[in-house]
């Protein structure tokens, strides 16, 4: 029963720090000390922590590289914006829209991932990754020349151009191709952030400490091994790869909603590559470093600002100086002291 | 340049048919099994029949196909030719994973346990088809999650006791010292209720006195779990000490098939393990 306290007790500390990093952020905005370029970071944060964790699902527990994380954060994002866009009328409760808008982005994502889940997830180590990236790619490139309209007749679809979409007088042209969805109303808020984080951390949280997420982590320590105790590979690789790329989704919809304009070309390489640093930096498979990991990355760029030419420099300087620490054997056990007295981990 | 004496056993065999009736009706029964890998005949014409609660042995030189055919009944390989019945059952197509189900575990020559995973954890994924909560369960930790999570962690307790490792139950697997692995990789298998358990080397890098103890385990664990137990292991002592039956292997051929007293004097075994004899004047 000591590993399952310990394990529930962890799961804890991490929704307190969510809490605590809302209740500070918050505190620091209402009091104005916050910049207004950092207080527009705040929903973005939220996003790449969600990102950061769902990635870690992948490559943490399940022990597979991914590199198309991204094109699940656009399939999400881009179903969001079309559902809010159309339920605009429908649901005039602004909160209750997102609420939809990020179901079905979900929903939409987790099916993107089964599909692509059944092929790749045949495939092993950097075989994997090439795959995926591919596939993240695909996404990209699908949504930069998707044009779509919707008028009384239903939905139009175009991949040439928007005029070709042949919408009627009253028609709205919901995605652009490469210039994206315009004009898209806010719905997101820092609050709504830290409520889809919460669940998200949640979701990975309890399945990784159910039998499900044991099976899944059984399967990275040692598949054959595995088998021979009869655990079905494909279904719950697949289960931790369709979760991971869901909860994606929903960050792709809270990310989307926070900007006027959204272009496919957000979510590309660099994106997918900028996820798996917040993993690998915040340690693969601890959650709790992930969003660490993210949130200062996140905010770091902001606040080098001031440092205009230099701040990229400094960025990459931090990238290097953690990797060395983290891999250094006295700074190591430096942390693990301070762990000890800490209780957690 | 005579040799003394030819003989693999220091020791006589002290195996007796136990009083109690050993149910000798077959568990599994293979016939004229064989694999290839390109020209090479790893296994050819394996037959064998295990009796319910039999322990047998699977002795040979190094390279004889032992491992392969733990492989083969487990379907890691897909044989060639010949048939697996386990229980009455033919295993023709079924999975690696199918197999376990059906009731065929085994541990492995080099330790193959879950390394990053704890002790307990490692025999509740054995335990693993006998959970019966689903992933939203899990999830909404409901009251049957609850009780099915308390549910495993009796069983896996019952388990780790009868090696007495419940004090080891939080650690990692990985960092348990060599023995301990052993043991609680014949554990986890046990774990997945077995009708047949398929033990690789379990005496490999034990000391004397660990061996001696292992075989009374491996005793124990067929009363007690009513099981089938076939072996491979190089320990003469703890093949004829244990094994009811026993058969040799060399070339991937059976050479020689018996109690461990008829194996022992049997004149092809001695001279594929020591070699022949040479002629005298």
């Amino acid at each position: 029963m000591k590993t399952m306290k310990k394990a529930s007790r962890d799961s804890f500390i991490n929704y307190g720090i969510v809490i605590a990093f809302f209740a500070i952020f918050q505190i620091l905005a209402m009091t104005g000390i916050l910049t207004n370029s950092m207080a527009g970071q705040l929903v973005p944060i939220c996003a790449y922590i969600i990102m950061a964790i769902s990635l870690n699902l992948v490559v943490g527990i399940s022990g597979e590289l991914s590199l198309g994380h991204a094109g699940f954060m656009s399939v999400g994002a881009f179903t969001g914006v079309v559902v809010s866009t159309l339920l605009q009328n429908k649901i005039p409760a602004e909160p209750l829209r997102l609420v939809v808008a990020i179901l079905a982005a979900a929903v939409l994502a987790a099916v993107a991932g089964f599909l692509i889940g059944i092929p790749v997830l045949r495939l092993r180590g950097d075989y994997l990754a090439i795959v995926t990236l591919a596939f993240g790619e695909i996404i990209k490139n699908v949504l930069n020349c998707l044009y779509l309209g919707y008028d009384k007749v239903g939905f139009h679809f175009s991949l040439s151009d928007a005029d070709s979409l042949g919408l009627s007088e009253d028609g709205i042209v919901i995605l652009n191709g490469p210039m994206g969805a315009l004009g898209v109303k806010k719905l997101s808020s820092f609050l709504a952030g830290i409520i889809l984080l919460l669940v998200a951390l949640f979701i990975i949280q309890n399945l990784v400490n159910s039998q499900q997420g044991r099976a899944i982590m059984a399967i990275r320590d040692n598949r054959i091994a595995a088998e021979a105790c009869g655990i079905g590979i494909t279904h719950y690789k697949l289960m931790a790869f369709v979760t991971s790329a869901a909860i994606a989704g929903s960050a792709g919809c809270l990310y989307a909603l926070n900007f006027s304009t959204v272009v496919p070309k957000k979510f590309d390489f660099n994106t997918s590559i900028l996820i798996l640093v917040f993993v690998v930096l915040g340690g693969i498979g601890n959650m709790r470093g992930a969003m660490i990991a993210a949130a200062v990355l996140t905010i770091l760029p902001e606040l080098l600002r001031q440092f205009a030419d230099y701040r990229m420099l400094i960025y990459a300087i931090v990238l290097i100086a953690v990797m060395i620490i983290s891999n250094n054997e006295k700074a190591k056990q430096f942390i693990a002291g301070f762990k000890k007295k800490g209780g957690a981990e | 340049m005579k040799r003394a004496e030819t003989k693999l056993v220091t020791v006589p065999s002290q195996n007796k048919i136990p009083e109690r009736d050993i149910d000798k009706s077959p568990i599994l029964e293979v016939s004229h099994l064989g694999i290839d890998f390109g020209g090479l005949k790893a296994v050819d014409d394996f037959n064998m029949a295990i009796g319910r609660t039999e322990i047998t042995g699977l002795i040979g030189p190094n390279g004889a196909g032992k491992t392969t055919l733990f492989n083969l009944l487990t379907k890691v390989y897909e044989p060639t030719r010949g048939s697996i019945m386990l229980d009455g059952q033919e295993l023709g197509k079924m999975s690696t994973v199918q197999v376990n189900q059906h009731g065929i575990a085994r541990t492995f020559q080099n330790i193959r346990l879950f390394d990053k995973l704890t002790v307990e954890e490692n025999i509740r994924i054995g335990l693993h088809n006998h959970v019966k909560y689903g992933m939203l369960d899990g999830i909404f930790r409901t009251p049957r999650y609850r009780k099915e999570e308390k549910c495993i962690h009796d069983k896996s307790m019952e388990l780790l006791s009868l090696f007495d490792m419940e004090d080891m139950a939080d650690v990692r697997a990985g960092s348990l010292p060599y023995g301990a692995q052993r043991r609680l990789e014949i554990l986890r298998a046990l774990a997945t209720e077995p009708k047949l358990l398929l033990l690789d080397e379990p005496a490999a890098g034990m000391n004397p006195s660990e061996t001696a103890e292992l075989m009374d385990t491996i005793r124990r664990i067929r009363d007690e779990f009513q099981i089938a137990i076939l072996l491979i292991e190089h320990d003469m002592n703890l093949v004829m000490g244990i094994c009811e039956g026993i058969a040799v292997l060399n070339f991937g051929r059976i050479i020689a098939k018996g109690t461990p007293s008829e194996i022992q004097s049997n004149p092809q075994v001695i001279e594929a393990y020591l070699g022949k004899k040479k002629e005298e004047n």
